[in-house]
């Protein structure tokens, strides 16, 4: 499987990442590599096999939808890089995300 | 005091109950080894002392109140995922190198019930996300075996700092192997549980259907201790299993005879260190001695293993450290901010390291459009393959008995520039969190270097009791989880006294 740079640009772009001219050239062969290896997979014939995404056979158990005020609002804002009062600062965002 | 003090938690907690030494005194002797060994073994990121003293005389005062248990007063360390209240939590990040949890881990709230004493948080790849330490934002540890050789990771500084007679006991997680392999490479005991066995409320997120917490200690005995204190249903991880806990240390009778062992042909392959072979078979003739039976069994999807793993493991990860922002905690880039998205951008490129970047990347790319069925459905279909050859292999044996890994613990450094090659380090650990299932590794035997061997026993989901059961016989019968690496100490040349008897 191919990766271009502009593959590379795309996925780090929807993972919000940055990435310097160096990394995005490493990470290219090495997604490549990578990608190389994992197509071993294509050849096993998995035609009517259920995927398996959780280890409980059983549902998920629900629980009382209760609310509580035990969170100290303070306790937990006051890690936020950036704040006002109780509120998370962030920077302005503009447009729709692309 | 380090030499005199014992060496395991049962020798430990006997001369505590007898009054023979205090935790505090342990606790003393346990911070002046770090002090001693750490510039060598750097497997700490933080050393908790006053903590610890703190722990430790409140564990005297319960014990002078009537109390006593297993745990009390027994030093240990959590790897830095283990959230925990007023201490840093890094994961080994950059992007929370200062963060300091408002709470505690399940894990760690049982812990502290039992009297336990906090000693240290041990050092990760980041983001549990390697099989060497090297990831670690914070350089890797080293292996007290050969300081100039890797843990194995990612949770190389918990499997180090027991090694190093840092501590007791110690807890890490698994997600593909980060427990078995370490313990693997560092000649200590290493439990991966049933997936839903331990709460994971607190531990930092890796690959959700994946991750386990599990114990490390010198011995089966002193794991089973650990587990037991550890394991049982949390409401707040709905993925914790309401199984009744059983008691673990009761269940080790040193019994195994008629106990049926699994030896699939697909983990004595083409790759295999002569030595890690030669060891494994050997174990395999030393339960047979001890009454077990065993028998050929078939796990023919297991190449498949780390291909399927590798694209599952990276989708979760992408979105499970999605919320690595710089809005809510951890680092926050000084560029980009006048706009959100750059914000965004520059915060993880300078807070993530190589290999958390690459697996987001990949991860991403598996679940992006188009290539979903192709990539993250189809390794899920193959996780049931894999899942399915165990359930086979199960109806003809109790256990299953294999390498933990083809080598032994590797150079820094060597594996570095090729990932794939560093990801292959973990193929006979990962099929059982494939499949969700309990995974021990004991220490059972040495190579021509003087390295570490470990065997693998595996048992279906919830037999964690026969697992230890087998363990602890096994280590009845051996010595090798009572070897200790030689003298640690600046600018040794990784030469160990085991590595001496194998050569004299």
């Amino acid at each position: 499987m191919p990766v271009s740079l502009e593959d590379v640009d795309h996925i780090a772009r929807l993972a919000r990442l940055g990435l310097t001219d160096e990394e995005r050239t490493a990470l290219r062969g090495e997604l490549e590599s990578i990608l190389g290896y994992v197509e071993q997979l294509a050849k096993l014939d998995t035609g009517g096999v259920e995927p398996t995404a959780s280890m409980r056979d059983d549902s998920t158990p629900t629980r009382p939808d209760r609310t509580s005020n035990d969170d100290d609002a303070e306790k937990l804002v006051e890690r936020a890089p950036d704040r006002q009062g109780t509120y998370l600062r962030v920077p302005k965002i503009i447009e729709a995300s692309e | 005091m380090s030499s005199s003090a014992p060496s395991t938690i049962d020798a430990a907690s006997r001369a505590l109950a007898a009054g023979e030494l205090s935790a505090t005194d342990l606790a003393s002797a346990m911070l002046d080894r770090i002090a001693a060994v750490e510039p060598t073994v750097h497997a700490l990121l933080t050393v908790t002392a006053d903590r610890a003293l703190a722990d430790a005389r409140e564990a005297d005062r319960r014990r002078g109140a009537g109390e006593s248990g297993p745990l009390l007063g027994i030093p240990i360390v959590l790897k830095d995922l283990f959230a925990t209240d007023g201490i840093r939590t890094t994961c080994g990040s950059r992007i929370l190198e200062h963060y300091v949890p408002p709470y505690d881990a399940d894990a760690v709230t049982r812990l502290a019930r039992a009297g336990a004493v906090l000693v240290g948080k041990a050092n990760m790849d980041e983001f549990a996300m390697g099989s060497s330490n090297e990831n670690s934002a914070f350089g890797p540890s080293r292996n007290p075996w050969d300081p100039g050789r890797v843990p194995g990771g990612s949770s190389g500084g918990s499997a180090a700092a027991v090694a190093a007679g840092e501590c007791l006991g110690a807890l890490g997680t698994d997600t593909g192997g980060s427990i078995r392999l370490p313990a693997s490479y560092c000649g200590v005991t290493g439990l991966k549980p049933t997936y839903g066995r331990v709460s994971r409320y607190g531990v930092t997120a890796y690959a959700s259907s994946l991750d386990q917490v599990g114990p490390f200690a010198h011995t089966v005995r002193d794991v089973s201790v650990l587990l037991g204190a550890i394991a049982g249903h949390d409401p707040r991880d709905s993925t914790s299993a309401p199984q009744p806990v059983p008691d673990y240390v009761a269940a080790l009778t040193g019994d195994v005879r008629g106990l049926r062992f699994g030896i699939p042909a697909e983990y004595f392959a083409d790759g295999i260190a002569t030595a890690v072979e030669k060891s494994v078979r050997e174990a395999i003739e030393t339960l047979r001695g001890l009454g077990a039976t065993v028998v050929d069994v078939s796990l023919p999807h297991t190449s498949y293993g780390i291909a399927a793993y590798y694209l599952i493991a990276t989708a979760e990860a992408s979105s499970n450290l999605a919320r690595y922002d710089g809005v809510k905690y951890g680092h926050r880039a000084k560029r980009g901010a006048d706009e959100l998205l750059e914000m965004y951008r520059h915060t993880r490129d300078e807070g993530f390291g190589a290999e958390v970047k690459r697996r987001i990347l990949l991860g991403t790319y598996a679940l992006s459009a188009g290539y979903y069925d192709a990539y993250y459905r189809k390794a899920q279909k193959v996780r049931t393959l894999v899942r399915n050859d165990f359930r086979r292999a199960f109806e003809t044996c109790d256990l299953i008995l294999t390498p933990t890994s083809p080598g032994t613990a590797f150079r820094i450094g060597e594996k570095v520039a090729d990932p794939l090659a560093m990801y292959l380090s973990d193929v006979f650990t990962v099929p059982t969190n494939l499949a969700g299932l309990p995974g021990l590794s004991v220490p059972c035997g040495f190579d021509e270097a003087g390295l570490p061997i470990g065997l693998q026993l595996l048992a279906p989901p919830f037999e964690e009791a026969d697992l230890l059961r087998a363990g602890d016989a096994y280590q009845r019968a051996t010595d090798f989880h009572e070897r200790r690496p030689a003298e640690i100490g600046a600018a040794s040349g990784g030469r160990s006294e085991a590595s001496e008897q194998q050569s004299a």
